[in-house]
């Protein structure tokens, strides 16, 4: 196995692909329908805002950290920008105001993880409640804001086309080819590789790593704003509820599951795209399948045991990884 | 003789106000018992959540009369968490309110703890969605009915000369509403061979997850005659992805709800073609009815089952009267 490894160089991405693949082969060849581009555009189309979210968190995760309020924050700064717009501000303002909010809560976490080294994985669970609390209390109290009557140019973004591509599967496109360029070729993203895959070094190299670390929380938030856009225009509203669904943790699967280490460092906007693609063939094959919801969650889980076990094999813990302070989460 | 005047006068008006003040009836013996049994008595609401239509438009109605009468209304809000709702009906035992509200997530996880307020004597009101074990009083939408009235419409709209392909969209797995209305889907389909289901999926009252499985569904089954929903709250996700393939008209998109605006609009703009409403604020005055019968009756927790099932309206495009849509700001 380790001599097999050591000559494809087999990686959890691509088990994760060619799993994808091989999904992807044996429902176009079972089911039919499946291979027709209609369906192949459905398909991309229902995982893009997972997709877009994980690019996010895949970001985040990459610096050792983790972002479990990224749903909150995408709920409640969207359902405030639609609440303020009813009331009669101007709908453009009004999303403003919202990157604003969305802009305070990712310095606040970043100054908690950075500044008062409170673990990120507590941080943000406290900030997902707190944000959530104070949206429900003061920003609007109906759960699902409808996206109001003078947003104009905004249903495009859900339901528009550019060359018969549905807009949410360009918005996904070019959020990722932004975050690659990001990861790759800036200053920035080469820095978060550094503080994720070994924070005291990059301390002692001179990288400003708290103010990067604050910097990574408000663009990960940013990124979250902007999938919440997209979905809320896909469906003319925004309902909060999804906070209390399980999407953060299938954002996490689709992270996890392309082989971004939750330990930092490793990774990149291939792995997530590769897992957000495995994940959108089997809701989609399952969806054709009519397989029942409680089956879908059983698979789903499944599969992610099955990465896992794939990556220890493959990947075998040594000394290096198990030292790491934060260890696996 | 002036004097005897002013006397006389004086005496009539002495008189004619006594008299005044025996016109009409005090009707005490009625009303005292009324305000009285009321007055300082506890009624304590657990929804699933606040926040959304129903539980809002019918916590509007509640509080109105509360404090008219002078009766406490609290609302403990779990906010979606069956376990936090379970620990408020667990916490409820020990304050003992005169009368519990619940609004059951599931048919099963509630029916422990009020089978247990009901043994401490504080009486059980369930409201529209009902868990498996009968309490004090049921008040809410008979959903096999609901179902009845939805799979009936489908059955009119695909008859023989269309493809007969239909779709559920259930909504959570394990609610009374889901059950219920799935156990007359497949008993009105199964008796037309004509009827096809060809998706039976959960969207978890989730429009963005409905509007996912509704785009598979449409490109496996291009011919696709109609959608029978749980909750017109998610089944807009249905009608996005009907809208957005250009099938607008030609899937009919039948759901229930309680009858907001906000539902109206949706029928308005071409996303449902019918609901099945179960008229929120018609439902608040009864459940004030309820509460009022419940708290005034000598009979113990426990020993009465009463069920109220509230009338259903049909809302379709032709229909859509200040009446029959309602918004929250009308009810407070």
């Amino acid at each position: 196995m380790r001599a097999l490894a050591g000559r494809f160089k087999v990686t959890q991405e691509g088990i994760v692909f060619a799993l994808a693949c091989v999904l992807f082969l044996g429902f176009a060849a079972s089911l039919h329908g499946f291979l027709t581009s209609g369906n192949i555009i459905a398909l991309v189309r229902s995982v893009s805002i997972l997709g877009m979210l994980g690019l996010g968190m895949g970001l985040v995760v990459i610096g050792r950290g983790i972002d479990l309020a990224m749903i909150a924050t995408m709920v409640v700064a969207v359902s405030w920008a639609f609440s303020l717009a009813q009331t009669g501000m101007n709908f453009d303002l009004a999303l403003l105001v919202g990157a604003g909010f969305v802009i305070v809560v990712g310095c606040i976490t970043g100054i908690l993880v950075a500044y008062a080294d409170v673990p990120a994985i507590f941080t943000t669970l406290a900030m997902g409640l707190a944000v959530y609390g104070v949206g429900r209390a003061y920003f609007f109290k109906i759960d699902v804001q409808n996206v109001p009557d003078n947003a104009g140019w905004f249903s495009f973004l859900g339901v528009g086309r550019v060359l018969g591509v549905p807009v949410p599967i360009i918005a996904f496109a070019i959020l990722a080819a932004m975050v690659y360029l990001l990861l790759r070729w800036t200053r920035f993203g080469r820095f978060v590789y550094a503080i994720g895959d070994n924070l005291l070094a990059a301390r002692i190299a001179g990288i400003p790593v708290r103010n990067l670390i604050v910097a990574q929380y408000v663009v990960t938030g940013l990124i979250a704003y902007a999938a919440g856009l997209v979905m809320a225009a896909s469906v003319a509203s925004m309902s909060t509820r999804i906070y209390n669904s399980t999407m953060i943790y299938d954002v996490l699967l689709v992270v996890v599951l392309g082989g971004v280490s939750l330990s930092g460092g490793r990774g990149n906007v291939r792995s997530v795209l590769v897992g957000t693609l495995l994940v959108g063939v089997l809701l989609d094959g399952m969806t054709i399948l009519n397989v029942s919801y409680t089956e879908q969650n059983l698979v789903k889980s499944i599969i992610l045991l099955l990465a896992l076990i794939a990556d220890s094999v493959i990947n075998p813990r040594d000394e290096q990884t198990a030292q790491q302070q934060q260890g696996d989460i | 003789m002036l004097r005897l005047i002013a006397f006389v006068l004086s005496a009539f008006f002495a008189i004619s106000t006594a008299y005044a003040q025996d016109v009409g009836l005090s009707n005490a013996a009625r009303r005292a018992p009324y305000y009285d049994g009321l007055k300082g008595k506890t009624v304590v609401f657990v929804p699933l959540a606040m926040g959304f239509d129903l539980t809002e438009g019918w916590a509007a109605i509640m509080r109105r009369q509360a404090a008219d009468l002078g009766y406490k209304f609290e609302i403990r809000d779990p906010n979606w968490s069956t376990d936090a709702g379970t620990r408020a009906l667990t916490s409820l035992i020990a304050q003992k309110p005169d009368l519990v509200i619940v609004h059951n997530p599931d048919v099963q996880s509630y029916s422990r703890p009020i089978k247990r307020l009901e043994q401490a004597g504080i009486k059980v009101l369930q409201v529209n969605l009902e868990s498996s074990l009968a309490t004090d009083s049921y008040v809410g939408a008979d959903w096999v009915k609901v179902g009845y009235v939805e799979a009936d419409a489908l059955v009119k709209q695909c008859g023989p000369g269309t493809s007969g392909k239909v779709a559920i969209m259930q909504g959570v797995p394990t609610a009374a509403s889901n059950l219920y209305e799935l156990f007359a889907y497949h008993d009105v389909f199964g008796k037309h061979p004509n009827m096809k289901i060809v998706s039976e999926q959960a969207a978890n009252y989730d429009p963005a997850k409905e509007r996912a499985i509704m785009e598979t569904v449409l490109q496996q089954n291009p011919d696709l005659c109609g959608v029978v929903g749980n909750w017109d709250n998610q089944d807009v996700g249905a009608g996005a992805a009907i809208q957005q393939a250009g099938k607008t008209g030609k899937v009919y998109v039948v759901t229930s709800g309680g009858g907001t605006k906000d539902g109206c609009d949706n029928i308005r703009k071409g996303l449902l073609d019918m609901t099945v409403s179960y008229n929120v604020p018609l439902q608040g005055d009864i459940l004030n009815q309820q509460i009022v019968e419940l708290l005034l009756s000598p009979a113990k927790a426990g020993t009465v089952k009463n069920t109220y099932y509230t009338p259903l309206t049909i809302l379709t495009k032709d229909n859509l009267t200040p009446r029959n849509c309602w918004s929250l700001s009308e009810l407070k």
